[in-house]
């Protein structure tokens, strides 16, 4: 199949940026989002142009590095698919595909697709942590935890810090991926001791790093790869106005 | 914008319930209104009842508008860069998408219906008429445009509504995945009821059925 890319292209994070048109050909139905970009890549090497830069690590899924809008959906409109779990076969022969990057002041491009991504880090060490001696692990089932709590905070802890929230929230919020951090560490008994200071710390820096307001509208959730549900915000909300 | 949203909630059940009154007659309206400024009395003078009232939407209003255009500013900071592809909403709600220009139509709205029923300053029956003849001759058939403008703004409303109703316990973190559906149904519930009991009087008017 054939494809027309219309691509973000950014030098430095100072230069002012556009949108530049690609021709793919020969792309197999079978690669990987990805794949089709490394394609384009290698050839443009050929030809001396700079490569098109582009995060990834895992392409497995798991990392969260892969973020791009696809379409003006994060990811793309597969949904709860990383775009390295992404393939060419959802694409129509002789479609044209725009890519660009996260699209958030917190989330400041460093070329071409690639943003950087630390407010995120910086959130988790705000309080996105638990405190424990150290020393040998402990048993395993010394301290007991409720099969549906286990089940929650799983859940939550699936999130990969990927930033597609973010990126597909009109409002520019943090609040699905803080909110994960949050319950996944608020629903296990090791987490208890600092539960309030941690919403409250996790959602302060969240504000401090220029993260938009919460208004409910389920974009973050619709486009998360991981399907972080929404009920986390109401669970981050309940142990902020408590703290 | 929670609190204060459920505050204007509130008030517009006891309003519809009130407005309703109009189809037990002229009498009966005017008696409802002239209680509204002397309940309480003669514990409390004239007024002290609605006055709080009024002090409480107004505060509520201005709250609820400060906090929309803070979000709005810290929204439109957070992206200073649109993306180039048109988005498609992935989400399911269309309400949602309306809020802002929404409110900025019901305040819009609030502010003739004030000048309209309150003050009677736009309304032919002028500060004297009394309020039964303030909305018949308000809402009469001629007067379609300012009708018309009612039923648009009350659908933005009920628009409004239906987001903003699940969204206020969502936020109050009063929700859970399990009282999703039943919020909603809730939301798209009252809006509708509350939507339909303030169009039925200036539709009533408007078509001849109270005069
Ligand atoms: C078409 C439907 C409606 C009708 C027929 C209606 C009728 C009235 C009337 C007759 C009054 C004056 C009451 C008095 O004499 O003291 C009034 C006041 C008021 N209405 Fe409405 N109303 C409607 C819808 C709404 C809606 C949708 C809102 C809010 C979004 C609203 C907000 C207010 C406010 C804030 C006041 C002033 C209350 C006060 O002075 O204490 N109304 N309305
Ligand atoms: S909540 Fe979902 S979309 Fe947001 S960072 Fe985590 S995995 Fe990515
Ligand atoms: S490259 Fe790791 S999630 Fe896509």
């Amino acid at each position: 199949m054939n494809l027309t890319l219309k691509v973000w292209r950014q030098k430095t994070p100072d230069d002012k940026g556009r949108m530049v048109k690609y021709l793919v050909q020969d792309v197999s139905p079978d690669m990987s989002f990805l794949e089709m970009l490394d394609v384009l890549n290698e050839r443009l090497i050929l030809e001396g142009d700079d490569p098109i830069a582009f995060d990834h690590d895992c392409r497995e899924g798991i990392c969260g590095m892969c973020g791009m809008v696809i379409n003006g959906v994060a990811h793309g409109e597969q949904r709860a698919t990383t775009t390295c779990q992404l393939h060419m076969r959802h694409f129509e022969d002789g479609a044209t595909v725009t890519i660009e990057p996260w699209r958030a002041a917190p989330f400041p491009v460093v070329k071409d697709l690639v943003v950087d991504r630390s407010a995120f880090d910086r959130i988790i060490q705000a309080g996105g942590f638990v405190s424990v001696p150290a020393g040998s692990a402990p048993d395993a089932h010394a301290v007991p935890v409720k099969k549906d709590d286990a089940d929650a905070a799983f859940d939550a802890a699936t999130c990969i810090g990927c930033g597609a929230c973010v990126a597909a929230c009109p409002n520019g919020s943090a609040s699905l991926f803080t909110a994960a951090k949050i319950t996944h560490l608020g629903l296990l008994p090791q987490g208890q001791p600092e539960r309030d200071s941690r919403a409250k710390a996790m959602v302060d820096q969240m504000d401090l790093e220029g993260f938009g307001g919460c208004t409910n509208t389920g974009e973050c959730t619709a486009v998360c790869p991981k399907g972080i549900p929404l009920d986390t915000i109401a669970q981050m909300n309940r142990d902020y106005l408590k703290a | 914008m929670a609190v204060t949203g459920a505050v204007l909630v509130l008030y517009l059940v006891a309003h519809v319930v009130g407005n309703l009154k109009i189809f037990y007659g002229a009498e009966a309206f005017n008696d409802y209104a002239h209680w509204l400024r002397h309940v309480g009395e003669p514990a409390v003078p004239a007024r002290t009842v609605l006055t709080l009232v009024e002090v409480v939407l107004a505060v509520s209003v201005i709250l609820h508008m400060w906090s929309a255009v803070t979000l709005t500013r810290r929204a439109s900071k957070a992206r200073p860069v649109k993306y180039a592809a048109r988005r498609k909403t992935q989400a399911s709600g269309y309400a949602v998408h309306t809020m802002r220009y929404g409110g900025v139509v019901i305040l819009l709205f609030i502010i003739w219906h004030l000048l309209d029923l309150t003050f009677a300053t736009v309304n032919p029956a002028g500060p004297a008429g009394l309020p039964y003849d303030r909305l018949v001759q308000g809402f009469a058939p001629e007067r379609w445009p300012v009708t018309l403008f009612y039923v648009v703004a009350l659908v933005m409303l009920g628009l409004h509504l239906r987001h903003g109703v699940w969204s206020a316990f969502q936020t109050l973190g009063l929700a859970n995945g399990r009282s999703y559906r039943p919020l909603k149904i809730v939301a798209v519930g009252l809006s509708l009821v509350l939507v339909l009991g303030f169009l039925s009087v200036p539709v009533a008017i408007a078509i001849g059925v109270i005069k």
